[in-house]
Formats: C-alpha cells, sequence, structure tokens
C-alpha cells in the first residue's frame, strides 16, 4: 500500500478530507483500471456495474470489475477455471447471497437503481433477473409445476387458462413445447439433459425476466443438445438480455455478440467479439484464445 | 536375455505375494461372517427364549362350573334394580357351586382351598352375566370360569409335581379335585383374552396389557406432537437460515452431546422441571412424553440435518433462481424432498422412546395402576415398565406374561422399524 500512495502522492493531497481507508480503496482502483482493456460500456446498457469486488471471508475473487451487460445482446464470459467469470455472473442477480461469507462492493445498477441497495427486494430483482445452471436442476416435479412454479409465486397468473398461456408461451419459447404437450404431467426429471436444461430455461422465462444470466449450460450435454441450446439463445435474444458463462470459445464465438475475457478475477479484456477473436490486444486475451493456457 | 530373467523373478514373487493376498482377503471375510453369525445367534437365542416362555401366556385356564344363579344370594327381595345386582354376593354362588360339585369336602380348612381353585375374577364374571341379563337370576347354568394362576400353572406344567406338598402351590387335594374336574372334562384352556383387554392386577390371571399399551400410546403421541415439530424446526433453522459461526458449532456439539446423554439423566431433568417446578402430576403419559421428546429431539434433529443436507443445492439454487424467498424455498422444495428422511429419523426416536425406561421411573410412572387412561392425563404405565414390573413380581404366571408383554412390545418396535424402512424406500431419490 505504501509503494502504491508514493506513487499517486498527488491524487493524496487532493483526498485529504477522505479517511485514510477510503483513499486506499480509490488508489487501488485507480491502479487497476488501467488493466482492462477495451470497451467495457456500451450505447444501450441493461445492467451497468462499476468497480465490483467480491471477496470470499479474506480472500478477494473478483477485483474491480467494470462492465456494462448491452441491452438485447449475449455477452460471453470466458476465462480459465477459477477466474472469477461465474462468481461475478452470480453477483447479476445475487445468488451469492446464499453464501455467507461472500461480500460484494461496488455499484450494480440496473434501471438506474443499485441492485445491492437495502432497499431492493432480492425476490423482484431474480423475477426480473432469470438464471440457468450448469447442471440442469428441474424440480423433482411435473413438467407443467416446473415451468409453473414461478409464475405461482409471484402471482403472475388470474386464471388457470392464463397459467396454461404462460407455459405453453414458455415452452414454446424454450423450443421444448413440441417434444413434451402431450406429457405435462410427467417428472421434468424423466426427461434427457438437453431437454431438462431447456426446461430449465422454460422455468426462467415464465417469469418474463429481462436478463437471463447463463452459467455454462451446455457444459453438461452432448454436442447435439448443446447446438440445440445455442440456437435458442440466438432467438432469445431478441427479447432478452443474455450473459453466459462458458468454458468454450466456440461457443462464445457463435452465440456472443460482445465477450469478456476476465484473468485471476479481473476483467483483462472486453469488446466486440469478432474483434476478441480475431484481433485481441491485450497479450493474456490472445494467450488464451490461441490455446497457449486454459 | 536379463530382462527376461528380471521379469520371471518378479512374476514369481507376485504370485508368492498373492496367495497371501488371498488367503488375507479370505480370513477377513471368515471374520465378517463369523461376526454376523454369532450376532445371528444371539439374536435368535433371545427371539426363542422371550417365545418359549411367553407363548403359553396366550392361554389360560377354565373351569367349568354348573352356578345355580340363586335369588336368595343375589336379589333377596325379588328386586332386580342395576345397584342391589351389582352389589350381590357373587362370591356365595361359586362357592355354592363348588360345593355341590364336591360334597365331600366339609371341614372350612379343606373348602378354603378348595375355592381357592377359581380366580377372584370370576365373581366379576358372574356379576357381568346377571347385570346383562337378569334373566339368568333363579336358573342353573353350566359357566366356564377364570382358574386361579396356580391351577393354571399347573395345567399348563409349569408346577414340579415333585417337589415336598408343602413346597408346592398346588397341595394334594388340590391336586385331588383338579385331576377329578380334568376327568369330567371340566378343564379348558381357552385363548386368553383378558391379557389384552384388562390392565395391570395382583392376580396374574386378571391382568392385561391394555393399560400399559394405551398408556405408551398416549406417551408416544406426546412425545410426537413436540419432539416432531421442535425437531424438524430445529434443524431446518441451524441447516437453512443460521449463519456458520462459532456459536452454530457450539449448538451443533451440544446436540449431539445431548444424544449420548444417559436417559435417566433426562428423567431427573422431567421431575425437577415437570414435576417439581410446573407441578405436573406424577405417573402421567403427558409428563412422560415430555420427557421422551427431550430424549428423542437431538435423535429427531440430527436425522433431519442429515436429510436436509441429503437434498443438493442445485434445488435450492433453482428455487432461488426463480425468485423464491428463502422460506418458500424451504417449504415448497427443499422440506418435501428432505420429509422421507425426516419421518424415518422420528420413527427410530420414537422406537427408541417406545422401548424406554429409565426416565420413566423417575417420573413416577412405575406406579401400579389398574385402570386404563383415558387420556394423557390419567396415571398409567407403559409397556416396557410393565415389563419391569411384572419381572419383579414373585408369581410364577408373571414370569409367561413379562415374556408375552416383551413380545408385544417387540411387535411394535419391529413395525415400526418396518415402516420406517418402507418410507425410506419408498421415498427414496436418487439425483
Amino acid at each position: 500500500m505504501e509503494e502504491i500512495v508514493n506513487q499517486n502522492g498527488a491524487v493524496t493531497e487532493q483526498l485529504d478530507a477522505a479517511t485514510d481507508a477510503e483513499i486506499d480503496m480509490r488508489l487501488v482502483r485507480e491502479n487497476h483500471r488501467s488493466e482492462t482493456v477495451g470497451e467495457m460500456t456500451v450505447d444501450d446498457p441493461r445492467m451497468i456495474c462499476r468497480n465490483v469486488d467480491v471477496y470470499y471471508g479474506d480472500k478477494q475473487a473478483i477485483f474491480n470489475v467494470s462492465l456494462d451487460i448491452g441491452k438485447n445482446q449475449v455477452i460471453a464470459m470466458i476465462g480459465p477455471s477459477g477466474c472469477g467469470k461465474s462468481t461475478f455472473l452470480r453477483c447479476l442477480n445475487r445468488m451469492n447471497d446464499t453464501i455467507d461469507i461472500c461480500r460484494v462492493t461496488g455499484v450494480i445498477k440496473m434501471d438506474n437503481q443499485d441492485i445491492y441497495d437495502s432497499r431492493l427486494d432480492v425476490v423482484s430483482l431474480r423475477a426480473s433477473v432469470g438464471m440457468v445452471f450448469q447442471k440442469p436442476n428441474p424440480f423433482p416435479k411435473s413438467i407443467f409445476d416446473n415451468v409453473a412454479y414461478g409464475p405461482r409465486i409471484h402471482g403472475l397468473s388470474d386464471s388457470d387458462t392464463h397459467l396454461n398461456e404462460i407455459i405453453e408461451r414458455s415452452l414454446h419459447k424454450a423450443g421444448l413445447w413440441d417434444e413434451v404437450k402431450d406429457r405435462l404431467d410427467q417428472p421434468g426429471t424423466g426427461l434427457s439433459g438437453g431437454q431438462q436444461q431447456r426446461l430449465c430455461i422454460a422455468r426462467a422465462i415464465a417469469v418474463s425476466p429481462e436478463v437471463i444470466l447463463m452459467d455454462e449450460p451446455c457444459s453438461a450435454l452432448d454436442p447435439i443438445a448443446t447446438a440445440k441450446i445455442e440456437e435458442l439463445i440466438d432467438e432469445l435474444r431478441e427479447n432478452y438480455t443474455i450473459a453466459i458463462v462458458t468454458h468454450s470459445m466456440q461457443q462464445a464465438a457463435r452465440v456472443s455478440q460482445r465477450t469478456a475475457y476476465f484473468h485471476l478475477g479481473k476483467l483483462i479484456e472486453v469488446g466486440e467479439t469478432d474483434q476478441i477473436f480475431t484481433a485481441p490486444r491485450h497479450k493474456l486475451t490472445e494467450d488464451y484464445i490461441t490455446g497457449r493456457f486454459g | 536375455m536379463n530382462n527376461l530373467q528380471q521379469h520371471n523373478d518378479t512374476m514369481a514373487r507376485v504370485q508368492q505375494g498373492l496367495n497371501q493376498r488371498y488367503r488375507n482377503e479370505k480370513r477377513f471375510r471368515r471374520v465378517g461372517l463369523s461376526a454376523i453369525m454369532s450376532g445371528l445367534i444371539f439374536v435368535s437365542f433371545l427371539f426363542i427364549t422371550i417365545f418359549a416362555n411367553g407363548y403359553t401366556a396366550f392361554q389360560q385356564t377354565y373351569l367349568k362350573l354348573d352356578v345355580v344363579f340363586d335369588p336368595a344370594l343375589i336379589a333377596p327381595l325379588g328386586m332386580t334394580d342395576p345397584d342391589i345386582l351389582s352389589a350381590a354376593n357373587y362370591g356365595g354362588l361359586v362357592k355354592a357351586a363348588m360345593r355341590e360339585m364336591f360334597p365331600s369336602v366339609t371341614s372350612r380348612r379343606e373348602k378354603k382351598t378348595l375355592y381357592k381353585l377359581v380366580s377372584t375374577g370370576a365373581v366379576y364374571q358372574l356379576r357381568e352375566m346377571v347385570m346383562l341379563d337378569p334373566a339368568l337370576i333363579g336358573t342353573k347354568k353350566s359357566v366356564w370360569l377364570v382358574a386361579d394362576d396356580d391351577v393354571d400353572m399347573l395345567i399348563k406344567e409349569h408346577i414340579d409335581l415333585n417337589a415336598v406338598e408343602s413346597d408346592r402351590r398346588i397341595k394334594n387335594n388340590q391336586l385331588e379335585w383338579i385331576r377329578l374336574l380334568q376327568k369330567n372334562g371340566r378343564v379348558e384352556k381357552r385363548f386368553n383374552s383378558t391379557f389384552f383387554t384388562a390392565g395391570d392386577s395382583r392376580e396374574p390371571e386378571l391382568s392385561g396389557i391394555k393399560g400399559a399399551v394405551y398408556g405408551s400410546f398416549f406417551t408416544l403421541l406426546i412425545c410426537l406432537a413436540i419432539a416432531f415439530p421442535v425437531g424438524v424446526a430445529a434443524a431446518v433453522y441451524l441447516e437453512e437460515f443460521a449463519s456458520k459461526n462459532r456459536w452454530t458449532d457450539l449448538i451443533e456439539v451440544n446436540i449431539n452431546n445431548l444424544a449420548a446423554v444417559p436417559s435417566i439423566v433426562f428423567g431427573l431433568l422431567g421431575l425437577a422441571v415437570f414435576i417439581n417446578f410446573f407441578g405436573l402430576p406424577r405417573s402421567v403419559p403427558l409428563v412422560g412424553g415430555l420427557v421422551l421428546a427431550l430424549m428423542t429431539l437431538p435423535t429427531i434433529i440430527i436425522a433431519s440435518r442429515a436429510a436436509l443436507k441429503s437434498v443438493p443445492p442445485s434445488i435450492r439454487e433453482a428455487a432461488l433462481g426463480v425468485g423464491a424467498s428463502p422460506m418458500q424455498t424451504v417449504t415448497h422444495h427443499v422440506l418435501p424432498l428432505a420429509m422421507p428422511g425426516m419421518l424415518t429419523g422420528t420413527i427410530i426416536g420414537m422406537a427408541q422412546a417406545l422401548g424406554e425406561t429409565a426416565p420413566l421411573l423417575m417420573i413416577g410412572m412405575v406406579a401400579f395402576i389398574v385402570d386404563i387412561p383415558g387420556g394423557p392425563f390419567d396415571p398409567s404405565a407403559v409397556l416396557p415398565v410393565q415389563v419391569y414390573l411384572w419381572a419383579d413380581s414373585p408369581e410364577r404366571a408373571f414370569v409367561e406374561r413379562t415374556s408375552a408383554a416383551i413380545m408385544v412390545l417387540l411387535a411394535f418396535l419391529i413395525s415400526m422399524n418396518l415402516l420406517a424402512v418402507w418410507l425410506r424406500k419408498k421415498f427414496e431419490r436418487r439425483w
């Protein structure tokens, strides 16, 4: 810390009024900000993240990440294992709240409101920011009940017919309707892996979220099921904003418009997907996408 | 060449070691098998002894007497009020019937021993008959009356007739009379329904386990009503809501310790708190249930926490991900999935509570209670305490009743455990 203060002596003088801790914090951020290469802002953002730090106990997992999630865009987050991309994704709908020792600082805004504001209700946040997980996790209930669960707890349907409509629409959007329309009362856990994952997507979109977070949605699926999900993601982009974490660079290249590369908890580079994969600006990004490590 | 030699050498050594390995494996299997066999032998020895000792208790000896329902003894003035009928001298009827059958018995002492062949319960049997049907008065009827427990033991051949007369419960003259009755077909072993319909009694032939079964039922009901909700709530809170810190660690260690506390300590606690401090009555299933609930709580909490832990976190994430509150996540998804495990743990805990004796001794449930309890506030015994009480009684006939009561207790325990196994199998889920 001493070193940083020395390097930024001028800044320290300007911030006389602030407490030492605050100064240290800002200096650390100044120091880190330079690391992200590329355009982290977009013209039409759906979510705005600024200076996000995440700590697990004493250990810091995310360092000063600032990133915009563009509206009706797919943003892919790539990087080697343990780089913090999933952790960052889970900040966007406060799934990290379930971990006791996890602490998030910085600002994440949606509709000009800080989602970590204590006045904001996390239930309503998760209704507008849905999530699809790595392992398909349908409830051990019928296909119908799986999709109906969200609308039911949020009181979205006025009548049974309305609920049926919501479920049909959601399953249609998830591309699953034709496969399951005759067996809605059968358990969701009886479907194949790819179908289960699409059921989870249908469950997520049944509450009409604006943003869908996907945490490696295809890592447990075979190539055919993966292709279907990727196709689906491309279709969903029309109506939803999607943030996807993936280990597969080909997948990121296929489905996303923007790509963010994470390394050791830091956001190294972010930009148009084409640019990232054809002309990476940062050495680490280049090494990663050319397969030199990861 | 050198390589081949080395290879052969290695193979030879492997072969050598291989035999040793197989021998070790065989020995290990034999040890395991013999451990299980010896366990099975002990268990079957237990079951065989109890069954051999107890099965005779399900039969009871009856004597057929020609009873004259003498109006002079029952309703002297021709009055058939229930009050008068219930207070009448039915013992006189029995005695008269006995005298008539053995006219040769004249001395006062001999008569007394003669009367002893029939149980004192015969009086109630006759009274019930007359109360039900007053038209019997004035008629003569053959009635099967309960024999005394000593006669019963003689018929079941539990009395050593080679012993000196003064050491025997059945004297020579009684033996003679019984043989005569047997010859006339007036002695019969019948199904002992009294054992299932009566409470405790000083007379073995009149005692039954209904009171103890009811007492156990009410006790377990109270125990379940308290331990299950409290245990499940505690487990859910600790597992799903409480933050993991030093306090919850401390609580967890203490719960595990409580599960190992000797049960009599819980009895003392119940005595001090429920009876002395709160002034609840002694010997009642309410207090018994409260004490057993304290004792069962750790078992239920530990089993419930294990059941909650076995619900995969992905289900919680799925529910939270669509915007369910933590409470909804638990009540809609986690709890229903953990319920079979919780029920299994609870049933095992209940079975443990059903067999528990020591803490109930401390709160006075060891009293001699004849009446069948009508609710959790009536004094009563419980099955294991009934076993304890009968095992302590000197009469030979209580030996078989002790074993019979153990059989009933074991039947309840086994069926409860089977229910737990069935629940586990039926609702078992794999992810």
